[in-house]
């Protein structure tokens, strides 16, 4: 079956290292935040300018000085530290943030992504994901497998304005874990019960099958 | 000490006016200078630009602005809490310039310490790089960005003093610091005017000297955007 939210954020939170410093996206990547092995130490950045950040609030608890990047109020832990947008995107753009992820509308076999805009249609912007594409060199892709109406979002080619190119290393999908290398999508993964036929039939892009795909394994 | 100290937002605002350059600080609604923005509302001034990363809500924030139409252009990151914002874009009645949010903060801050550019990858390869001039360093692309130049920068600290010296709190932080002196006038407005002395140096977040004006703001309303919490156990 193919995964939910949920389910694409359980798989990439192990893609999260002990001592990893992590910025996280708004959508499906916030909820990786859940799914970490507590057993690690982990950082989030949140590019608004706050490192070290932890759960929301308990109701009642909330401070309007203290959100994230997708304006929720959130909490800090012990070790955690506020600064300027600038210094943030030092992080950043410096390299010293080790995994960022992130959604996406398309992703091209060429590590294209597309992410914040549909000409004509939806202009939100691309906030800091054209900074974090540009500077990252681990970025893992979280997002469904296919649009709403069945279309990939696995393609040869990006078809919406790019945000960044061939900067994506990894995507994680409803249906699939895939490599992005030498301009073609490697599948690493199925979701459970999700033949290698339907990843193939909703992956618009080159999609390389190497030898028995093994399934996810999610706790 | 050089005193910063002005009366009232009204003080504070003198000599701007239509067609002019502004920066405000804030992230979302967080740390957003409540008390100029609402003067700018009140006089009425036309065909700005506002350097701002994001443009508020529908009515709070730089929503207000928009709502009277009194922007002529946005220059942001990320605009997607505000529908008035995407319709007068859509239809062409604004004008509006989409920037990589690293890149915005650094356009301020390259204006604050006097750098006229800087290069970054941020943005290389994208319609945003368009008829940029672009250069390799070490194998790798990046694009040059040209620092800001704006009339006035409106910013919302937490403490300050008449010094200028601001103090910040959490995440209102964000585009705040990187605005102070990046414009010819700094109009720092903080929720505490505490007497001069009182803020530790080796605690000062901005200096005062990139201050022009500061005054003690009122009536804050801290609106939350995504009120997000957990039940307790």
């Amino acid at each position: 079956m193919a995964l939910d939210k949920n389910g694409i954020a359980q798989r990439i939170a192990q893609e999260v290292q002990d001592g990893f410093y992590v910025n996280l996206g708004i959508g499906i990547p916030t909820l990786v935040a859940n799914y970490v092995r507590t057993d690690i130490e982990v950082e989030f950045q949140s590019e608004n300018g706050v490192l070290g950040m932890g759960p929301f609030p308990f109701e009642g608890e909330e401070d309007a000085d203290i959100i994230n990047a997708g304006k929720q109020t959130i909490t800090t832990l012990p070790g955690a530290s506020f600064f300027d947008s600038s210094l943030s995107f030092a992080m950043i753009r410096g390299k010293h943030v080790d995994l960022t992820i992130l959604g996406a509308m398309e992703v091209a076999e060429n590590g294209d992504i597309a992410n914040w805009k549909i000409p004509g249609k939806m202009v939100k912007g691309m906030g800091g994901a054209m900074d974090l594409v540009a500077s990252a060199e681990n970025i893992i892709v979280a997002m469904m497998h296919t649009n709403k109406r069945g279309e990939s979002k696995l393609l040869k080619q990006c078809s919406l304005p790019l945000t960044g190119v061939g900067c994506v290393t990894k995507v994680v999908t409803s249906l699939a874990v895939l490599e992005v290398k030498n301009n073609q999508f490697h599948l690493l993964e199925r979701a459970p019960g999700v033949s290698v036929e339907e990843i193939q039939k909703g992956t618009a892009g080159t999609l390389i099958v190497n030898g028995e795909i093994p399934e996810m394994i999610l706790s | 000490m050089i005193n910063k100290k002005v009366k009232n937002v009204q003080e504070a605002l003198q000599g701007v006016q239509s067609n002019m350059t502004l920066m405000l600080g804030g992230f979302g609604l967080c740390g957003i200078p409540e008390n100029a923005i609402a003067e700018l509302v009140k006089l009425e001034v036309r065909a700005v630009t506002c350097i701002s990363n994001n443009a508020g809500i529908d009515d709070f924030g730089l929503g207000r602005l928009l709502q009277k139409k009194q922007i002529k252009k946005m220059i942001s990151s990320y605009v997607g809490e505000n529908d008035e914002f995407e319709r007068q874009m859509l239809s062409g009645e604004l004008e509006v310039e989409l920037t990589p949010q690293g890149t915005l903060a650094e356009k301020c801050r390259a204006a604050q310490a006097g750098f006229p550019a800087f290069y970054t990858s941020a943005g290389y390869g994208t319609e945003v790089a368009e008829g940029k001039e672009t250069r390799e360093f070490d194998g790798k692309m990046y694009v040059l960005e040209p620092a800001f130049k704006a009339d006035f920068a409106f910013v919302k600290a937490w403490k300050g003093d008449a010094a200028g010296n601001l103090v910040f709190k959490g995440t209102s932080r964000n585009f705040n610091p990187n605005m102070c002196g990046a414009a010819t006038i700094t109009v720092a407005e903080v929720e505490e005017l505490v007497p001069v002395g009182t803020i530790d140096p080796d605690h000062v977040h901005i200096p005062g000297i990139f201050v022009q004006r500061i005054f003690q703001g009122k009536n804050y309303e801290k609106r939350i955007e995504q009120r997000t919490v957990r039940k307790k156990q």
